[in-house]
């Protein structure tokens, strides 16, 4: 009789174990994919830059200064290892651009070229699929998080060496009402 | 989402079962009035089974021709594709196919049997009208629907009932035919013949009030309300999809030339084949949403 209670207490225990470990490894490829997403919206601004900046200059050569800035900014995100470095890096990228645009304002005939239309909506789509992978892989990443730090997770993440990961955060209101587009 | 995905299966195989049983009895029906037996009871079967699985593989390709979608590039509509594809990551399913309706009237709709096979389209009107936050805010409405398996619920929906209109008007036009031409032969065996569809078409009848209430319990207002609260979580931006639903609310009046009944709960905001604000009384009867004024009352709230 008690062998039975043990052993059914005992087949619980790791069911239950089982099931945690399953939901800690699908979470955890989720956040890797989530960060895959990042990555390659990432480069696809990192694609974006030189063509801009070339089209740019052919109407504001003077702007050099600004050129610069953005490009540096591109090779260090490039060259960054580290979540929080990168996540930095971008930050520059994404006002050096704002401020670019800003600057096409000024200049009808640029504003009005179909090759910088195209590469406006190319960027425009690209800087909100890397703040909608962020918001996906933030959410994935609070969610592992908060599973290995409860209990009785826990018990099952450090058993089999489940890590925390770090958040990609960009402190800069990217959305919200200041990206309403109006001339979409 | 996980519960709402769970029913939606569940509902999607409780509506093919309830199709399978109901063209078994009139299969069953049929045999037993023109003494043929069990023939008419298997071909029932037969064509309720292909129609099942047809509605479930081929379900959203019939939807999608029946509203003369055509599929877009990422070259032909930048705009458009760069959206769908933002809002994929953002809920973290595949990104679906990109159709465009060419249809003057304001909506959109999403269709497919699961993420991995989805598509959304929307009209010309539309994407003519919107700028781009407030196409964020319709596509992530879609993908919200997408998301919850409405999409397969729905499509499922679509091609059963389209399939029923499809039978009742034959069976009438069968039956009107063929009573002019029996009697005019004086052939008793077209008799019995005429007298069956018209028994199968006056069921039909009958029965389409019946199945436009059925529809409305598959496809609940609750999940627009749902989907519109789920798509603003998405875009993180309700105002979004509250300015969009004003302009399609402006432009309700514009007429929808492939709008029925089958498609009409897929779509958006219910389409309407009529000038001007009202419906026609069948449409009243297959009347899937609930008001914009309340969902965009929902929405302001959040």
């Amino acid at each position: 009789m008690w062998v039975w209670i043990v052993v059914g207490v005992v087949a619980v225990v790791v069911l239950a174990a089982v099931l945690v470990f399953n939901r800690l490894v699908r979470l955890r490829n989720r956040v890797d994919n989530g960060w895959a997403q990042i990555d390659v919206q990432l480069r696809r601004r990192y694609d974006l830059i030189p063509n801009l900046v070339e089209t740019v200059r052919g109407y504001a050569a003077h702007e050099r200064e600004l050129f610069e800035e953005v490009t540096r900014a591109r090779t260090a995100a490039i060259d960054a290892s580290s979540v929080p470095d990168q996540a930095q890096a971008e930050d520059q990228i994404t006002r050096g651009l704002r401020q670019l645009l800003a600057v096409v304002e000024a200049y009808p005939d640029l504003k009005a070229n179909e090759g910088f239309l195209a590469l406006q909506e190319e960027l425009t789509g690209t800087e909100s699929k890397i703040a909608y992978a962020r918001q996906f892989y933030n959410d994935q990443v609070m969610r592992l998080n908060t599973l290995i730090q409860s209990f009785p997770s826990v018990l099952v993440a450090r058993a089999f060496g489940f890590t925390e990961r770090e958040f990609f955060d960009i402190e800069d209101p990217a959305r919200g009402p200041a990206q309403v587009d109006f001339t979409g | 989402m996980y519960e709402q995905i769970a029913s939606n299966k569940r509902r999607t195989a409780v509506l093919v079962l309830g199709a399978v049983v109901f063209l078994a009895l009139i299969g069953y029906v049929i045999g037993a009035m023109t003494s043929s037996g069990v023939v008419g009871l298997v071909l029932a079967l037969v064509v309720a089974i292909v129609m099942s699985l047809g509605s479930y593989f081929y379900g959203d390709r019939l939807v999608l021709a029946s509203t003369r979608a055509r599929e877009v590039s990422a070259g032909e509509q930048p705009r458009l594709n760069n959206i769908v594809e933002g809002l994929a990551i953002a809920a973290g399913i595949p990104k679906p196919r990109v159709y465009i309706v060419p249809e003057r009237a304001l909506n959109a709709y999403a269709t497919g049997r699961d993420p991995e096979h989805s598509s959304i389209a929307v009209t010309q009107g539309l994407l003519e009208a919107v700028n781009r936050v407030e196409l964020e805010g319709v596509i992530g409405h879609e993908l919200a629907h997408v998301q919850d398996r409405d999409i397969l619920v729905g499509t499922v929906v679509a091609t059963l009932v389209g399939a029923a209109v499809l039978l009742s008007e034959f069976f009438m036009r069968a039956w009107f035919w063929g009573g002019i031409g029996g009697r005019r032969g004086g052939d008793r065996g077209g008799g019995v013949v005429s007298l069956v569809l018209l028994a199968v078409g006056i069921v039909m009848l009958i029965l389409a009030p019946i199945v436009g209430q059925i529809i409305k319990l598959a496809v609940s207002r609750n999940r627009e309300y749902l989907a519109d609260a789920q798509g603003a979580m998405l875009t993180r931006y309700p105002p979004g999809l509250i300015s969009a639903l004003r302009k399609i609310e402006a432009g309700a009046k514009i007429p929808m030339h492939s709008a029925n009944n089958a498609t009409a709960h897929l779509w958006l905001n219910q389409p309407s084949r009529i000038q001007g604000e009202g419906m026609g009384p069948l449409e009243r009867l297959f009347q899937t949403h609930p008001p914009i004024a309340e969902r965009i009352r929902r929405l302001e709230e959040m």
